[in-house]
């Protein structure tokens, strides 16, 4: 029996990374904010694992496309402030249009008459 | 990128305090809601998840997490070993007697066989000796040694040396020291320098030069206080002048041939009178450097062809000589390399019986946390985090214990040198260091892997869900398996050891048992000089002074007959002579002429010694100077060059003692080349020769320094001091050398045996004790896991009786299969140790036979405690214990 949260991440990597960034473009938030958001934008559909969640950010970080700082909320409370980064953005972009084409790959396989028409 | 432990901890610290904030953001935005802020705070906290968890997955993320995991791999690995501190204790204890005996070995063998000579290229230095029809390796002759240093194409450099005793005189008190008569080039060729002063220059090693000498540092430190003026200066040695003109440093030892010699004199200072005699043998050896481009192979070549020269030349000296050339290292390390590689590989034995002793604990206490393992896993570690974490605790363990090995190792190297004494060449060079110490860290990581893997591997194969639902008590079979194949390896190994040690148990007993020809007990041997003054005396003159000598000695309280001697003496010194028989033909050379080993004694000699007269007559008092020359031989001497004649009555001719001598006696013979060797030595005739009858020249030798023998009441315990005050009312100028009883010297000669016989004898008792334990462990955890099977069997009907065979029989399987393969190793490996054997074949069916019973017995013993307990399973109590 493979180990739950590792399974997760694999199943979401990529897609999970292209979420974070994408709802990093809007402004910086902390990862509770980030998880809310993109549960949020895809109407409750997406239910981020927090497990999965904070490898994720710490691991964007360490490959420098997210940057943290601590900041008071305000609530008064500590939190750990992520940023999108130049790289960041650059990565969101390739992320972006590499999503766009599997997406429409995989449109395609699952209508493949429509795809001959057009070809 | 990489990060320190500490920035690491902090980071890990703010992950927390980050887990933490989303989790009251998560909590406040129920209550927000409307829910209750206990209720709020256990709903985030379950959405959450298992914080821990989170944590150890996003640590991964940081990259360098290797370390971490191994910080944390090391801490939990030293909590668990703390946790089981019997177990720890056992492993580390097992582990640390094995790396620490190995460690130690090894520092001796490196010490000795390893490490090159201390010298510069130290691989080209050669040791020489002539060739001769008795002696494979026998004494240059001086002028053949300067023909060899003029002619020879082979060699950058070649000289002599010869061991002396010197008194030094008018410095504090009369000493005797040891002393090196060399050819000039003796420290060049090994690439010596002097601390103070200089060598010998070419040609002040002639015969006729002023005479020189160099000092030892230790010698110029205690006498002349280091001071730099004692060159120059000329000391007095056996009354003659010598200017010092060097010191040699205080670390030359000459590897071990030369021990503490502190005065170094050209050869030809030498006032033998047959030093410049091309056919004399006077224990004359040499060291040589090959010159960078010749090898071993070119230089033997060379020196034959020469040799053959000299023999053409020279044919009534030089006939049938010789050169034998050796790599100077091979002579010094000589016979203790078979015995040190023996040593080492037993000592490798004990080793791998620890590790597999130590396998088989980690095994039986794998089972007991395989249900640790599987929650673990469960947790969402991995199988290669788990074999790693099991790695890591037997790495641990084995660190733990090299580091106690080592503290055993640095005494256990000592106490190997102590024991083996003089018995061991370059002792000096025998120390713990870094390549020793690399070695220990190399075999403890080695063991740590090797008794870990094993086990962790096994681990690591198992299905955790099967051992969840199991509750950790499946799959003993294989597991059971595993433990049975390692401690019939284990029963094996031991066996071998403890065959070897028999064997050397048997050799020795065999070798006390040896009749050496005289009885060595009570027996004490000494050096005494007469004063310089004396020297110049007449022959006579000397007689009289050794007369004197005799008298005042053999009133020593204590002493009960007394001997002067010179030549051989049993087990310590040998001195041969040249001889031929009155009525054949007189030979034209040297070489044709018959050898003798020589003794040159009193007629008490055979009183003090205990040898028995069995024909003829001994000496007596009267057979002196003024007598027809007389001689005694042994019953080898009889055999050999008397067969089927009767010696008594007929006469040799003895060209160094004086001529013609008639043979008056036949006396046993005596192991003059040791217990173990004489009877394999060419050299076996011994002839008596009466002290007072030496040729003038030789008489006047012997002045220089005597041999005393005698034999004292053993009630007498400080005979020594008793005789060294006898010597000192003599006169102040007469100098005693350092005593030696006949016991410590034939205890002396077997000191390798002791060493190896007790080394093995130790590492036996180990495996012995490490095996035991180890057919211990398995039955008992075979009887644990079987508890319940037991308690059916005895529900069901089964005798007490069966159940103890039950048992017994599964013990009795490993050690019959372990004793079987260690007959079958022990027949192959003993044969290596067979040049350390005397009197006993290397497969001696009596020792395999008893060791195998006594392996045997042992283990039914180990296997009949936890038998026992099987055989008390009550069929109730194990039932329930389901």
């Amino acid at each position: 029996m493979k180990p739950r949260y590792q399974n997760r991440i694999e199943l979401l990597q990529g897609t999970l990374d292209l979420l974070i960034l994408q709802t990093l473009r809007w402004g910086p938030q902390h990862g509770y904010g980030i998880s809310n958001a993109i549960r949020a934008n895809s109407g409750d559909v997406l239910q981020v694992d927090t497990g999965s969640l904070y490898p994720a950010l710490h691991r964007l970080e360490r490959q420098k496309w997210i940057a943290a700082d601590w900041k008071v909320s305000e609530n008064k409370q500590r939190v750990r402030v992520y940023r999108l980064t130049a790289g960041g953005q650059k990565q969101l972009e390739s992320e972006r249009s590499r999503w766009e084409q599997v997406s429409e790959a995989i449109a395609g396989v699952l209508n493949p008459g429509r795809k001959e028409s057009e070809a | 990128m990489t990060f320190s432990f500490w920035s690491r901890q902090k980071r890990d610290r703010e992950l927390n305090e980050e887990l933490q904030s989303h989790l009251k953001m998560a909590a406040q935005d129920r209550t927000d809601r409307g829910e209750s802020p206990e209720e709020a705070r256990l709903a985030a906290q379950k959405e959450l998840g298992n914080v821990g968890l989170i944590r150890e997955v996003t640590r991964e993320m940081w990259g360098g997490a290797s370390l971490d995991r191994l910080m944390q791999d090391l801490r939990f690995g030293a909590r668990m070993l703390v946790k089981s501190p019997g177990f720890t204790i056992v492993a580390v204890l097992t582990l640390a007697l094995g790396i620490g005996a190995n460690a130690a070995l090894f520092s001796v063998v490196n010490g000795v066989l390893f490490k090159p000579l201390p010298y510069p290229q130290s691989e080209k230095l050669v040791w020489l000796g002539e060739s001769k029809p008795n002696f494979a390796t026998g004494s240059i002759s001086y002028p053949n040694f300067r023909d060899w240093q003029k002619d020879n194409h082979t060699f950058s450099g070649m000289a002599i040396y010869r061991s002396y005793n010197f008194n030094l005189l008018g410095v504090g008190e009369a000493e005797q020291l040891r002393a090196r008569f060399i050819s000039s080039e003796f420290f060049s060729v090994l690439g010596v320098s002097p601390v103070a002063g200089r060598t010998f220059a070419p040609g002040e090693d002639e015969i006729g030069r002023a005479p020189i000498v160099m000092i030892s540092e230790g010698l110029w430190r205690r006498k002349f206080n280091a001071s730099p003026e004692a060159l120059g200066k000329s000391i007095n040695l056996d009354g003659k002048g010598y200017v010092v003109v060097g010191v040699t440093p205080a670390n030359f030892d000459f590897s071990g041939l030369f021990r503490d010699i502190d005065i170094y004199a050209p050869i030809g200072q030498w006032n033998n009178p047959l030093l410049p005699n091309r056919g004399a043998g006077l224990g004359v050896h040499g060291v040589g450097r090959l010159k960078a481009e010749a090898t071993l192979e070119q230089a033997r070549a060379d020196m034959a062809q020469l040799s053959s020269h000299l023999a053409a030349a020279y044919a009534d000296t030089n006939k049938g000589i010789g050169a034998a050339l050796r790599p100077l290292k091979q002579t010094m390390v000589g016979e203790v390399r078979v015995l040190l590689l023996v040593l080492l590989a037993a000592v490798g034995f004990v080793l791998l019986i620890a590790c597999v002793n130590v396998a088989n604990l980690m095994l039986a206490r794998a089972a007991a946390r395989t249900r640790e393992f599987a929650v673990r896993a469960a947790l969402g570690a991995g199988r290669a985090r788990l074999v790693r974490q099991l790695l890591t605790e037997s790495l641990l363990l084995a660190c733990a214990a090299g580091t106690l090995g080592l503290l055993l190792a640095g005494w256990g190297t000592q106490a190997a040198v102590g024991l083996l004494g003089q018995g061991l060449p370059r002792a000096s060079e025998v120390h713990l260091d870094g390549r020793a110490l690399l070695f220990t860290a190399a075999i403890s990581l080695g063991c740590g892997i090797f008794f870990g893997l094993a086990p962790a591997l096994k681990t690591g194969a198992r299905n955790l869900h099967d051992t969840l639902k199991e509750g950790g008590r499946g799959e003993s079979g294989t597991r059971h398996r595993a433990q049975g194949i390692l401690v019939i390896v284990e029963m094996a190994m031991a066996l071998v050891l403890l065959i070897s040690a028999g064997l050397m148990v048997r050799s020795l007993t065999t070798l006390w048992s040896v009749n050496p020809g005289f009885d060595s007990h009570d027996v004490i041997t000494f050096g005494v000089a007469l004063p310089p003054s004396m020297r110049s005396a007449s022959p006579d003159g000397i007689r009289a002074a050794l007369r004197g000598v005799d008298r005042q000695l053999a009133a020593v309280p204590g002493v009960q007959s007394i001997s002067l001697s010179w030549g051989a003496v049993p087990l310590s010194g040998d001195d041969e002579d040249l001889f031929w028989i009155e009525g054949r033909p007189k030979p034209e050379s040297d070489n044709d002429k018959l050898w003798s080993l020589s003794y040159v004694v009193e007629e008490n000699y055979l009183k003090v010694m205990g040898i028995p007269l069995e024909r003829g007559r001994f000496f007596t008092a009267q057979d002196n100077e003024n007598s027809s020359h007389v001689v005694v031989v042994d019953d080898c001497f009889a055999k050999q060059y008397f067969p089927g004649e009767d010696p008594i009555g007929q006469h040799i001719f003895l060209d160094n003692k004086g001529g013609r001598a008639e043979i008056i006696g036949i006396v046993s013979h005596v192991k003059q080349w040791g217990l173990d060797s004489d009877d394999k030595e060419s050299l076996r005739a011994e002839l008596y020769f009466p002290f007072m009858q030496l040729p003038d020249q030789a008489m006047q030798l012997s002045g220089g320094g005597t041999g005393v023998i005698a034999r004292y009441d053993p009630r007498a315990a400080t005979i020594g001091d008793s005789l060294r005050t006898g010597v000192k009312g003599l006169g102040d100028d007469y100098v005693m050398s350092k005593s030696q009883t006949m016991d410590e010297i034939i205890s002396d000669s077997l000191a390798s045996q002791r060493f190896s016989m007790a080394v093995l004898g130790i590492f036996a008792v180990i495996a012995l004790a490490l095996a035991s334990v180890g057919i211990y462990g398995v039955i008992s955890y075979l009887v644990q896991q079987r508890t319940q099977e037991i308690g059916v069997r005895v529900a069901l009907g089964a005798k007490r009786g069966d159940v103890l065979r039950l048992v017994l029989g599964e013990g009795m399987k490993m050690a019959v299969a372990g004793v079987a393969i260690g007959l079958v190793a022990a027949f192959g490996l003993t044969r290596l140790m067979a040049s350390l054997l005397y009197g006993v074949s290397a497969t001696d069916p009596l020792t395999f036979t008893i060791v195998a019973f006594l392996l045997t017995t042992v283990a039914l013993a180990a296997c009949y405690i936890p038998a026992r307990r099987a055989m008390r399973v009550d069929p109730m109590v194990a039932l329930r214990y389901e």
